[in-house]
């Protein structure tokens, strides 16, 4: 499968990965070589082996409802980039605002 | 207060912390020692020499270890002395420390201070272990050669102008310079199991579930583990001891009781089915390399053992699963790293900008890569062809260790790595860098556990075997190894 | 044809009715729960309101590096009692999945969701009268748990977006209807019929204006007889039952007049403005949603034994029809009075328990419907807080029925009930409003109300019966309401036909 430049932007801007134009056709370039080394799985015959039943498995522990909530050394403020009042802050989204749409 | 010279301390971990207990060396002796060799191999002196320091060690505070040192001291005769009452440890710095940064070898988490520590943490500390300083690591774990940390490279101390392996190269190299005798190191193809290979130490990587994860920063959440360093194998035995066991804070944490890792030394080999996989002993593996393993199984069958040959057909699948697998969980993973609760903010156009210049800035190449490709593994209309596939092929794996093991085997030998130590640079190739961790990414893959010991020199440099057991198995596993170690040893001696 | 194609013009047959009388109105509603848990779903931080910014926060919800999930408990036993209640098959075997998407509030880059393997699928909801005065059946696609996101404000701080991660990793359910409903009625009833059943059994506080309850909507509208589905928008951002419907009802309209100009409908997310009465577009480029969701590693499937499933579908309290048909049954009630008193489950179990102690059911559905509402609607308190306990209730109106009480008077009593919380006979005693019925009283206070009231007497005397009342409502309101009218009409009679 080879990768093309628009998918490299694609996935960058769903990774939030800002990526100047050389970076992203190189990454494109490196990504299809990889992609090719995975091709060998297309061939692999996977109905060998069945799915586990799920119910041999431990399964998820779960915990009783109740604190105390695990102890931060430092509030939060302490060591964040940027807050006021107790609250964090980031540059301004409209309500609602969807930030895929401000690409 | 004087420092004992190296040569004087006691001999392995074990005996380091029996001489404190006794009150015949004191922790504060001991963590003072571990310093004074740490800035020995910092300026690039000490035995193995070489122009420049390891760059091994991240981070340390030498006064907070000392007087943490001194409030062991005085426990003496107060509290009944730990496990590894006043033995210095080092921590890779992916795991979550209290008073040390947590950086991953990350210009995104530089300086970043946990304000909470790993379960790991918190068992070596409450074994009367002294944390002595955070190691060096490629970016995130995601490396094979220490060559991807955001602070420069770790250099291998047998030979600095060599790499160390990765990702856990700055443990690795610590431990092979005597800095401590135990390091902990995390696993997610390898990390440990390869560089205590090129480093000539020993490497365990436990059974997923074997050691809490809670405190290490997620690579790739469903491979990742916990994995223990030391200068011989009784070291990593007792380390291991230590930090393993349940905890309730990771819901993937098993609950079997731990058994007692250093008892396997009495063990022995006698009557155990040791498989020789024939997928790890591929034609192109440097003959030398297989000269060692084979001189291993001589051992084995000398000590009682049989060597069975058996088939992993599924192996040559493990890199392409591994690297499918592991980015995915790790473009997720590492979302979280966005600028707005903790470490680095770089200012952009907007709420998007300040994401993506943060994002861009922070993480390095290999790092970039990983998340690229991880999400484009998971991304829509690829899922079902790449992501979906890797996990049903990560069963195939999975299932032929299961049969392999239902068989009558009980361990299996292989080679830890298909090389020696390489040189700075000489993996350019990603896919090549990649293809490092070939024998060891399908014990992560398949959650069982493994361990890498010396076996010998190539060209001067130490190779190391592999040891892999059924899940849960690690007592099995550290019988063979302190059998090999012992048995090599004697062979050593004789020679000599 | 995809959907997004025009529709054939022999769809679209010209029609004297306006665009909105010749389509259909398809919904499918999402509506995310917060459920009733002390500590949030994935950690063991307090889910209290209200604290300061920022400090119901630990490593996991924090998403510090290295810090990991553990589910809760009471969450999944919250879920599965709401999923049996919509008559869903619950799964033994369910899975986590992660939904990945950047949003400042959303601590981990990605929420912890079900995905292809839910909690629970294969449910419905009834709801009574909906369907032509019949019941409508809406199916439920699925149950799910996940965790809340933290809150955003937009407007606190100039140029900036403040995050208080508070509710971040507060258990949730999203339960998703079928596209069953065809009216934006339908929409507001199929809501009210659901929080109602959540509060029956008692897995939420479900107040969509508190935001423990909140509902996207999945709209489309087709030509009427068609059965193709038209393509849908998702309308956000409503915040009450009747703004759904308003929004649904504009969001309707809006498609109705694309489709009459012959127009297409483009896939969006709409949001709805309630002062505006509008809905719009929403800044969001459509396809650039890509969650990319995968099994949670950090959690292995979550596995619930059957019989550990059957025995909290045991304790299931009685549901909302299942006591309507019962209050019908067992205590003769009207359809009205049954509606009033099964509207929350706390109100049909205070009746109930006056109903029981006092034994005429009658009387305490009139009490209980009238001066009880009444009171609770004027404090605003819920009749968990309310101060007249049941028992005091009965015994009020057991005061009246012996005659110890007039009817007025117990209105005063009742009303110090409410202030005080103390008994009625306390009160009745204390406040001297036991009924009088001593001769000797009622007729002093008809004298005076006879050398006052010389004229009205007068006329009363001639002949003019209507003035009864009036004489009786004098003496009521000398003796404070407690004069015993019975006797006072006796007395009256007497007096003037003597
Ligand atoms: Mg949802
Ligand atoms: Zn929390």
């Amino acid at each position: 499968m080879s990768v093309s430049l628009d998918d490299v932007r694609h996935i960058a801007a769903l990774a939030r990965l800002g990526l100047p134009r050389d970076r992203a056709e190189a990454m494109a370039a490196q990504l299809s070589t990889i992609l090719q080394h995975m091709e060998v799985l297309s061939r692999a015959d996977v109905n060998a082996v069945l799915e586990p039943a799920a119910d041999a498995e431990p399964g998820l522990p779960l915990r009783p409802d109740h604190g105390p909530p695990i102890p931060l050394q430092a509030p939060l403020p302490a060591f964040a980039p940027a807050a006021r009042d107790g609250l964090l802050l980031v540059p301004r989204l409209a309500t609602h605002e969807d930030p895929e749409a401000t690409s | 207060m004087t420092t004992p010279r190296p040569e004087d301390a006691p001999h392995g971990a074990a005996a380091l912390r029996d001489a404190c207990a006794r009150g015949s060396l004191t922790p504060s002796n001991a963590v003072a020692a571990s310093f004074a060799r740490a800035e020995q191999v910092r300026a690039g002196g000490g035995a193995a020499a070489g122009p420049e320091g390891l760059n091994a060690i991240l981070s340390s505070d030498r006064d907070a270890a000392l007087a943490r040192a001194a409030a062991l001291d005085a426990s003496l005769g107060e509290t009944e002395p730990g496990p590894l009452y006043g033995v210095p440890v080092l921590v890779k710095d992916n795991i979550a420390t209290l008073g040390l940064p947590t950086s991953c070898g990350s210009r995104i988490l530089e300086g970043y201070v946990s304000p909470y520590e790993a379960t790991v943490v918190a068992r070596l500390e409450r074994a009367g272990a002294v944390i002595v300083g955070k190691t060096n690591m490629d970016e995130f774990a995601m490396g094979s050669s220490t060559e991807y940390s955001a602070f420069g490279p770790t250099r291998n101390p047998v030979d600095r102008s060599l790499v160390p392996g990765g990702s856990s190269g700055g443990s690795a190299a610590a431990v092979a310079a005597g800095v401590t005798r135990i390091a902990l190191g995390s696993e997610t193809g390898g990390s440990v199991r390869q560089p205590a290979a090129f480093c000539g130490v020993v490497g365990v990587k436990p059974t997923y579930g074997r050691v809490s994860r809670y405190g290490l920063v997620a690579f790739a959440s469903s491979l990742d583990q916990v994995g223990v360093f030391g200068a011989d194998v009784d070291d990593a035995a007792l380390g291991l001891e230590v930090v393993a066991g349940h905890d309730p804070l990771d819901s993937t944490s098993a609950t079997q009781p731990v058994a007692r890792y250093r008892d396997a030394a009495a063990d022995g080999l006698a009557g155990v089915v040791i498989g020789r996989a024939a997928e790890y002993f591929p034609e192109q593996l440097d003959a030398r390399i297989r000269a060692h393993c084979e001189r291993a199984f001589e051992l084995f069958r000398a000590l009682g053992a049989e060597v069975r040959d058996v088939s992993l057909p599924s192996t040559a699948l493990a890199i392409p699963v591994y690297y499918i697998i592991a980015p995915a969980e790790a473009s997720s993973n590492l979302a979280r790293f966005d600028g707005v609760r903790y470490g680095l903010r770089v200012a952009g156009d907007g709420l998007r900008g300040m994401y993506e210049a943060t994002r861009s800035r922070g993480f390095g190449p290999e790092v970039t890569r990983r998340i690229l490709l991880g999400t484009y593994v998971l991304s829509a209309g690829y899922y079902d062809a790449y992501y979906r596939k890797a996990m049903e092929v990560r069963r195939l794996i999975t299932h032929d260790f299961a049969r392999v093991f239902a068989s009558g085997v009980d361990l299996l030998f292989t080679p830890t790595t298909p090389t020696a130590a390489f040189p700075f640079g000489a993996r350019a190739d990603p896919y090549e860098m990649y293809l490092s961790d070939i024998f060891t990414v399908t014990a992560n893959l398949a959650g069982i556990p493994g361990l890498s010991l010396p076996i010998g020199r190539v060209g001067g440099l130490p190779v190391g075997g592999q040891l892999l057991a059924p899940h849960f198995e690690e007592r099995r596993m550290f019988a063979a190894a302190y059998a090999l170690e012992r048995s090599l040893g004697e062979r050593e001696e004789t020679r000599r | 044809m995809s959907a997004g194609q025009p529709l054939p013009v022999a769809d679209r047959a010209p029609s004297p009715l306006p665009a909105v009388d010749r389509y259909e109105m398809v919904v499918g509603l999402e509506v995310h729960v917060q459920l009733r848990t002390r500590t949030k779903a994935f950690c063991r931080c307090s889910t209290d309101f209200g604290a300061p910014p920022n400090t119901n926060v630990c490593p996991v919800c924090l998403a510090l590096p290295g810090a990991l999930p553990v589910l809760n408990e009471h969450a999944v036993e919250l879920a599965a009692r709401a999923a049996l209640a919509l008559e869903c098959t619950v799964h033994e075997v369910s899975v986590f999945a992660r939904k990945n998407y950047f949003y400042p509030d959303l601590p981990k880059g990605y929420q912890i969701s079900q995905y292809d393997r839910p909690l629970a699928t294969g449910g419905r909801l009834l709801i009574d009268g909906a369907n032509d005065g019949g019941a409508l059946a809406v199916g439920v696609t699925r149950v799910h748990i996940e965790e809340d996101a933290g809150r955003s404000i937009h407007d606190r701080f100039p140029g900036q977006t403040a995050i208080d991660l508070n509710r971040a990793g507060v258990p949730l359910i999203e339960i998703v209807s079928e596209p069953d409903l065809r009216s934006a009625a339908q929409a507001g009833a199929y809501l009210r019929t659901l929080k109602q059943l959540l509060e029956y059994v008692d897995v939420s506080d479900v107040s969509m204006e508190e935001g423990s309850l909140r509902v996207d909507a999945n709209v489309s509208a087709r030509p009427r007889g068609a059965t193709r589905l038209g393509t849908k928008t998702e309308v956000k951002n409503m915040n009450s039952f009747s703004g759904v419907e308003r929004a649904l009802e504009a969001e309707f309209a809006r498609q109705c007049a694309i489709l009459d100009a012959g127009g297409v409908v483009e896939q969006q997310t709409m949001l709805w403005d309630g002062a505006a009465g509008q809905v719009r577009p929403a800044r969001t480029k459509e396809g650039s949603h890509d969650y990319r969701y995968f099994p949670e590693p950090d959690l292995p499937p979550l596995v619930l034994r059957g019989d550990w499933i059957e025995q909290v579908r045991a304790h299931l309290p009685e549901l909302p029809a299942a006591r309507r048909a019962r209050f019908r049954a067992a205590y003769g009630l009207g359809d009205y009075d049954v509606e009033v008193l099964t509207a929350t489950p706390r109100i049909g179990e205070y009746f109930e328990q006056v109903a029981r102690r006092y034994g005429d059911a009658k009387g305490a559905a009139n009490w209980v419907m009238g001066e009880v509402r009444a009171a609770l609607n004027a404090s605003g308190q819920s009749i968990g807080q309310f101060r007249v306990r049941p028992d005091d209730l009965a015994g009020l109106l057991d005061l009246v029925r012996g005659g110890t009480l007039s009817h007025t008077a117990a209105k005063q009593v009742f009303a110090r009930m409410v202030e005080t919380g103390a008994g009625a006979a306390a009160i009745a005693e204390r406040e001297g409003l036991v009924k009088v019925s001593d001769e000797a009283a009622l007729a002093r206070w008809l004298d005076e109300v006879i050398a006052e009231h010389p004229a009205e007497a007068a006329r009363f005397a001639g002949g003019e019966r209507k003035l009864q009342g009036v004489l009786i409502g004098l003496v009521m309101k000398k003796s404070g309401g407690r004069a015993d009218p019975k006797r006072l009409n006796q007395l009256l009679t007497e007096r003037f036909s003597g």
